[in-house]
């Protein structure tokens, strides 16, 4: 589950990270009184109003945008809530804003330059341990400084039972080049920031950029947090923090109903158990000359009920010209399954695009003699390649 | 031969007393499993599916000298399951719980990675050897007796795999299933190593999907051991988008590395016989094996 910045920054904070600060507003209106108050308490003379939707690259894209004065922020957040903001991260129609953060202005001038550094946590699937990504190189794109400049990005790799050890915060504060205050304002920035990692069960943190202001502070001026799923029952606070607006609304709807779905732009829909076979069979949809409309996992039960949610949403895409069922049945039945395809069809009346039913496993020949004998408009198929023709077939 | 289970293996099931414990054992016992207990901690000294339920794994062994454990214990205990099996000195621990944190997965791998004993998943459909032991959730009869071994991330693609080559005419060894988590026990070159080396299996059939290294891991040492055991692979998710996880929590594209396209390229590049469809595995075992 991913986090806005501003929720993630709080979330930071409240382990001891420091954080540009920021207020979030709804309106132009809010966001002038969010503006107001951030003077009063931070001296901030400029604010920056930045865009809260899960997606990188806002800047790019016109969502993030310094604001001098009063008027320039009413204005500012008047342009950027309701705008439906396109990054290189967002499909070509880009996604509806419905909030800002104003936040404080942090590259003031002072003693020294600013710096921008980067810095992750996440999982080394290959190690099986955290580790903190840094570099150098912040406020770019991380993809390619690892491809123009991969010496410039460092690992510090954390022992899962000892935790980061201060030599380690200390080795990433040299690597990054402070010394002084910065130095030691950096030791205690990375070492906070594992600890809101590991005691928020998240599976990414993307600092990008962490900033050493010109008085020498060290803070996070935007925070990508991902929180492991597996782990949200006990964190129902972070749970709690979930915007459903910036989820696809099939998809929420498919997790409401135990269903695993994933909203592709093609013409063939599929319905299968098992999110191997799931993928193995939108590439065989590929390989017959169709796009996968969707990837689906309908779990270890395909009754009646569930088959038909699972048809009315692989319908509700117009594009859907034809719909692949492919379930191995192990501990479910085909039969079973079959009959919940054929009441599904029933309960819904008439369906407008061909269904291939392929049922392989425990009572697959009776599943297939209950679809041929169902008078529906259905073609059953046991073999994967026979579907595949089918599906073929069907599109041509 | 065969690998990791077998019928002399002495199986214990923790979480025995739950649903899902309580439904796979029993298909388990009766697919001929030498089920020997369960473990469920308040319940130990009662009698489920006339096997004996302990508190404790280290009772377990005591008692009834187990050495391979399957666990269906929910997510929330899973890895204390899993560091209680390693603790007792349980020497296969196959784990089929889905959805435990990556935070408990993490300290459990740690917790292993010197005690004498292989995690096989989580997340996973189990191990099978045909004849001999069921030791997952995997529909037994779909696995005719052979000399084809089965490692694969995914449970139901596994028993597509394995239909396609009993439908050949030909039989499995040892089916592994080792799950689709970003962080699981047993890792696929670990696995084919274990069948490539088991002289009774003379072709391996290994199943992939997106994200991680763990298939390009494999393909390496399988080229660099200089083996003449054929290998036929297959990659899911061609067609699935960059950055959406795809069911399987380790099913994710995150760069260049970990496409479909770029693991099928190192597999071929390593001598591994590459299928491009998932309705071809059972014919290429065949071809190969002349």
């Amino acid at each position: 589950m991913n986090l806005h910045e501003y929720q993630g920054k709080e979330l930071l904070s409240s382990f001891g990270v420091r954080i540009q600060r920021g207020i979030v507003a709804q309106n132009a209106q809010e966001a002038v009184a969010a503006a107001k108050k951030l003077t009063e308490e931070t001296g901030t003379g400029w604010h920056v109003i930045k865009a809260q939707v899960h997606a990188g690259g806002r800047g790019k894209g016109g969502g993030v945008k310094l604001a001098k004065n009063l008027e320039q922020v009413e204005e500012i957040a008047g342009q950027i809530i309701g705008m439906d903001l396109v990054t290189p991260q967002t499909s070509a129609e880009g996604k509806r804003v419905h909030q800002v953060l104003v936040a404080e202005d942090v590259y003031y001038p002072g003693d020294s330059e600013p710096e921008e550094y980067y810095i992750s946590v996440l999982l080394n699937r290959g190690t099986g341990k955290n580790m903190i990504m840094y570099s150098t190189e912040g406020g770019m794109d991380i993809e390619t400084v690892a491809e123009e400049t991969p010496h410039l990005i460092f690992h510090e790799e954390v022992d899962p039972a000892i935790g980061l050890i201060p030599f380690q915060a200390r080795r990433i504060a040299f690597n990054l080049g402070l010394t002084g205050l910065a130095f030691k304002e950096m030791t205690k920035f990375v070492t906070s920031l594992y600890t809101a990692y590991v005691e928020s069960d998240s599976s990414l943190f993307e600092i990008n950029p962490v900033l050493k202001t010109s008085d020498s502070k060290i803070m996070a001026v935007d925070a990508k947090v991902s929180l492991d799923d597996n782990a949200l029952f006990r964190h129902k606070d972070l749970a709690a923090l979930r915007d459903l607006r910036e989820e696809n609304a099939i998809e929420v709807e498919a997790g409401e109903h135990g269903l695993n779905y994933v909203d592709l732009d093609g013409n063939v829909g599929c319905m299968v158990n098992g999110a191997g076979l799931a993928m193995a069979t939108m590439d065989l949809i590929k390989q017959a000359g169709g796009e996968p409309a969707n990837f689906l996992d309908v779990g270890g039960t395909a009754d009646a009920a569930r088959v038909e949610i699972a048809f009315e949403l692989i319908l509700r895409d117009p594009a859907v010209k034809a719909i692949l069922i492919n379930i191995f049945g192990g501990i479910v039945r085909c039969d079973r399954v079959a009959q919940g395809v054929i009441d599904a069809y029933k309960n819904m009346g008439t369906i407008n695009v061909p269904i291939i039913v392929r049922l392989q496993g425990t009572n697959a020949d009776i599943a297939k003699e209950l679809i041929d004998n169902s008078g529906l408009d259905v073609m059953s198929a046991t073999e994967f390649q026979e579907a595949a023709d089918k599906v073929q077939q069907v599109l041509a | 031969m065969s690998v990791l289970v077998n019928k002399n293996s002495k199986i214990i099931v923790q979480g025995f007393t739950g649903s899902e414990g309580t439904f796979h054992a029993g298909q388990m016992i009766e697919y001929g499993t030498n089920v020997v207990g369960g473990v469920t901690p308040g319940k130990g000294g009662q009698t489920h599916l006339d096997k004996p339920v302990f508190n404790t794994v280290s009772e377990a062994v005591e008692k009834v000298g187990a050495d391979t454990t399957i666990i269906f214990v929910p997510p929330a205990f899973a890895a204390d399951a899993i560091m209680e099996a390693a603790d007792a000195g349980i020497k296969v621990i196959i784990t089929i719980t889905e959805g435990i944190p990556v935070a408990d997965m993490i300290k459990a791998a740690a917790y292993i990675k010197d005690r004498d004993c292989r995690l096989i998943g989580p997340n996973c459909p189990g191990v099978i050897t045909p004849g001999e032991a069921k030791v997952g959730i995997m529909p037994g009869f779909v696995f005719k007796k052979g000399k084809v071994g089965i490692v694969s991330k995914s449970g139901t693609l596994t028993y597509e795999a394995a239909d396609q080559v009993v439908k050949q005419g030909l039989g499995i060894t040892t089916a592994i299933g080792i799950g689709g988590d970003p962080i699981i026990g047993t890792t696929t070159k670990e696995a084919v190593e274990l069948l490539i080396n088991d002289p009774e299996t003379e072709a391996v059939v290994m199943i992939g999907e997106i994200g991680g290294q763990l298939e390009a891991d494999a393909a390496n040492w399988y080229k660099a051991s200089g083996s003449k055991k054929p290998v036929v692979g297959f990659i899911a998710g061609e067609t699935a988008p960059a950055g959406r996880t795809m069911g399987h929590a380790g099913a994710i594209v995150g760069g260049s590395d970990d496409t479909a396209q770029a693991k099928k390229a190192i597999m071929r590049e390593c001598g591994i016989h590459v299928v491009d469809s998932p309705a071809e595995i059972g014919k290429k075992v065949a071809e190969v094996l002349g």
